[in-house]
């Protein structure tokens, strides 16, 4: 995992060498990278072909004003033009009247139920509404149970009839239900169905007449592939729903289908589920959204937090030293400063294509150098300016006193060995990306 | 569009393509093979490409295809339409797993794995308990005895769930309730299956995304202990795909094998307008068969996989 991570460092440095401007012939490869991008992250084969052919268009006869390359620039663009399209105006729940009634639906699975019980947890805690959940899948075994269960864990009544087979009247029975007992909210659960089954179709359209919500939600799971659009269509097209909430968010997909579905309905996507848990709940940001469907980071701002840190002086001399075998740990040091200065670690690491959503998981320890510095602070300035002459027993010494062990000392002067000696082979350019690449910090994972 | 239909349909305009390389050179080796007045071009692949990506073949997959039958055009001395139908069906259909383990359409069991133990995993609310109810539907038509374990015991009303469809199926069920231990409850499955002698046992589980590691070291957690009471079980760890879902299904599949080792798969939803279609490259990268296909949520509504239907139903 460490070494992807440095070839992702060394390609994202890279960049740094500028390239003039954007021209058909240079944009053609990436767009077709970008558009197979999207197509690997499930947006529809007719947006993904759309947003290119868009996205080209804006892109050629741009001048590439930085140093980036213009397969970054154009990364850019699409990225921001992602952004637009999934961001648009502020996207809240409407909750008006009394009692406000909101309609949820969706396929079968996507996670209607779990939303319905998520959605009331907010509406208590942040909305200060007092709502009702109203059970009106008839056919899915033991729904009826399960929210139960869930009304239960976020401590709100569930309306339920559980003799009638009529979601029409249950629903409509609900709001009369609710006028009587002082709720302000009515959240209907309606049973999964497929767009295609007309029957269901038209009986989550009669539901709607019935109780005529103020806010219709479209649950649809964030895994979902190339039916996205069909699916968003057909339910748009018989409820002309308000909002999606994209669900399962949590996962590894890259949720492509939320940027088709917003193409296609023009509808925003009002919340995320982000967990089974219920308060697993989050509203929308178009920007995160925007990375995971492209799968990259934020490659563009890690350019230029380096660039700005980057100091040419500093690296000159570096490389006279390097080139004269004088490398050591002050240098060592530095550069280790150096990168520090760019920003806190997770950070940075979070920007870089790729690695961002892989690194999700994983602790990094914001004081990843800590173990590194203390090392090296507990050498003698002699010690620092003559690494070969770190004896066993001044490893020792170094060791005890910077809290570590001699193991963790000798991997420290062997990562440092190592790296004089790539550094030394490529003392010939002038290249920050080199460097970075054998840096045991990030090489050679926690300290 | 009919499959027929793909290669007749009117000239589209050429795609901004990542896949234009291939088309190309195919193209050229079409337009060699093809004698005269062939309508064959670059619209048959551009035709091709928009209905593999568009039913979640996947852009590998979808290259990979073009250039079997690139090869197979080659070699066959491709001479019309009507062949290139055909052989795209076929090639299409070879990348999917033949499954010759099991007698699928008669649900017989091996003679020699008494019970034999089915574990049913996958992501969460992809049908899993559905398919199993549908599964004790078909095997106890087979005349066979059949015993459910619910351990999914995490998910809101998932016993009651399994509970309705056992009522339904008319089958012994075993279940400790809600946040019991599923390896527990497993176990207990499998016990009371060995002693009252039942054929098969369906261990159901709770949905869990695959990129969550503790859910599935429990996963292994529960397969695990299957062995230590029925030696070999489970025999089948049956991976429940969405058939609307994309390609992360893939993600799932890697995960879920190194998991738990599946070895069959089977793809759910497919009465919707989804294909489903990503099952083609899972099943020829991980040589995982496709055993069932669910269509409709009623118990009878499982189909036996098959290949050339699954194939034709990409081109309707
Ligand atoms: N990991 C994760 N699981 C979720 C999320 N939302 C729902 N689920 C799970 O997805 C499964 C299906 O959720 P339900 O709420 O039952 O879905 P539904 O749409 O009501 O299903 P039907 O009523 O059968 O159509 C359950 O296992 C939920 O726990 C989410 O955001 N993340
Ligand atoms: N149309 C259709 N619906 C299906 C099919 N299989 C399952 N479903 C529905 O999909 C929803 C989820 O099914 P479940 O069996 O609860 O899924 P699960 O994988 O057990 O879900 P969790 O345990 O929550 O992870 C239910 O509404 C089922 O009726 C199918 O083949 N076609
Ligand atoms: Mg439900
Ligand atoms: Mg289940």
């Amino acid at each position: 995992m460490f070494g992807n991570l440095q070839d992702k460092l060394d390609r994202a440095f890279k960049v740094l060498k500028g390239h003039g401007q954007i021209s058909e012939i240079n944009v053609a490869e990436t767009t077709k990278e970008i558009r197979r991008a999207l197509l690997d992250a499930d947006v529809s084969f007719k947006v993904a072909k759309q947003f290119t052919a868009r996205v080209k268009e804006k892109a050629i006869g741009q001048n590439v004003l930085t140093t980036l390359k213009p397969g970054q620039v154009l990364t850019k663009i699409v990225h921001d033009e992602l952004v637009g399209l999934m961001g648009g105006s502020e996207a809240e729940i409407n909750i008006q009247g009394n009692p406000a009634v909101i309609l949820i639906a969706g396929l079968q699975g996507s996670g209607k139920t779990t939303f319905t019980g998520k959605l009331a947890t907010y509406l208590k805690t942040k909305k200060g509404r007092k709502p009702l959940l109203v059970g009106g899948d008839v056919y899915r075994p033991a729904a009826m149970d399960q929210l139960e269960v869930l009304g239960g864990q976020v401590e709100t009544e569930v309306y339920l009839e559980r003799e009638n087979k009529n979601p029409v009247e249950i629903a409509r029975n609900s709001i009369k239900y609710a006028k009587q007992n002082g709720f302000n909210v009515v959240i209907v659960d309606t049973a999964g169905r497929l767009a295609v089954d007309e029957a269901m179709m038209t009986e989550i359209g009669d539901v709607k007449e019935a109780i005529n919500p103020s806010e219709i939600l479209f649950v649809v799971d964030s895994m979902t592939g190339q039916d996205a659009v069909n699916t968003a269509k057909a339910f748009n097209d018989k409820l002309n729903f308000d909002g999606v909430v994209l669900t399962k968010l949590d996962g590894d997909t890259r949720g492509g289908a939320a940027l088709s579905i917003r193409e296609v309905v023009e509808k925003p996507i009002k919340f995320v589920g982000t967990g089974e848990k219920m308060d697993a709940l989050d509203v929308f940001y178009p920007s995160r959204m925007a990375d995971r469907i492209l799968g990259m980071g934020d490659v563009v701002s890690l350019v230029e937090r380096a660039e700005l840190q980057f100091d040419e002086e500093q690296a000159k001399k570096l490389q006279k030293k390097i080139a004269k075998n004088q490398f050591d740990f002050n240098d060592f040091n530095d550069q280790i400063q150096q990168i520090k200065k760019m920003g806190n670690l997770k950070d940075l690491v979070g920007m870089i294509p790729g690695i961002g959503k892989m690194m999700k998981d994983v602790d990094i320890d914001d004081n990843a150098f800590k173990g590194i510095e203390a090392i090296i602070d507990s050498m003698t300035p002699y010690e620092r300016a003559n690494p070969k002459q770190i004896s066993g027993s001044r490893r020792k010494r170094i060791a005890g006193g910077s809290g570590n062990t001699v193991i963790e000392v000798n991997k420290l002067i062997k990562q440092f060995e190592e790296t004089s000696k790539v550094m030394k082979m490529m003392s010939n350019k002038n290249n920050m990306a080199k460097m970075m690449k054998n840096f045991p910090g990030l090489g050679g994972g926690k300290m | 569009m009919g499959l027929f239909g793909l290669f007749s349909k009117e000239k589209k305009e050429k795609l901004d393509s990542g896949l234009s390389k291939t088309k190309d050179s195919l193209f050229s080796k079409l337009a060699k093979t093809v004698v005269g007045k062939s309508k064959v071009d670059d619209e048959v692949l551009d035709n091709l490409e928009e209905v593999l990506i568009t039913s979640d073949v996947g852009v590998d997959t979808t290259l990979k295809i073009i250039t079997r039958i690139e090869e197979r055009v080659l070699k066959d001395k491709y001479l019309g339409t009507d062949q290139l139908n055909r052989i795209l069906r076929e090639e299409i259909a070879a990348l999917l797993e033949e499954n010759n383990s099991v007698d699928n359409a008669g649900y017989s069991l091996p003679s020699d794995k008494k019970p034999y133990v089915v574990m049913v995993v996958g992501v969460n609310g992809v049908g899993k308990t559905t398919t199993i109810g549908k599964l004790a539907y078909q095997f106890k038509a087979a005349g066979k005895s059949v015993m459910l374990g619910a351990s999914d015991t995490f998910r809101a009303a998932a016993v009651d769930q399994l509970k309705i469809w056992a009522g339904r199926v008319d089958v012994p069920i075993v279940e400790q309730g809600m946040n019991a231990d599923p390896a527990s409850v497993a176990f207990d499955t499998l016990e009371s299956a060995k002693s009252k002698g039942a054929d098969i046992v369906l261990i159901d589980t709770a949905g869990r995304l695959h990129n969550k590691a503790h859910l599935m070291d429990e996963l292994s957690k529960i397969k695990r202990v299957m062995d230590k009471v029925v030696p070999g079980a489970p025999h089948e760890v049956l991976l429940v795909l969405d058939g609307s879902t994309g390609q992360n299904a893939f993600e799932q599949a890697k995960e879920f094998t190194k998991a738990t080792e599946i070895t069959s798969l089977a793809l759910t939803k497919l009465d919707g307008s989804a294909k489903g279609g990503v099952v083609i490259g899972i099943s020829d990268q991980l040589k995982i068969p496709v055993r069932f296909i669910g269509v409709g949520e009623s118990m009878e509504d499982l189909q036996v996989f098959d290949r050339k239907e699954f194939v034709d139903s990409l081109f309707n």
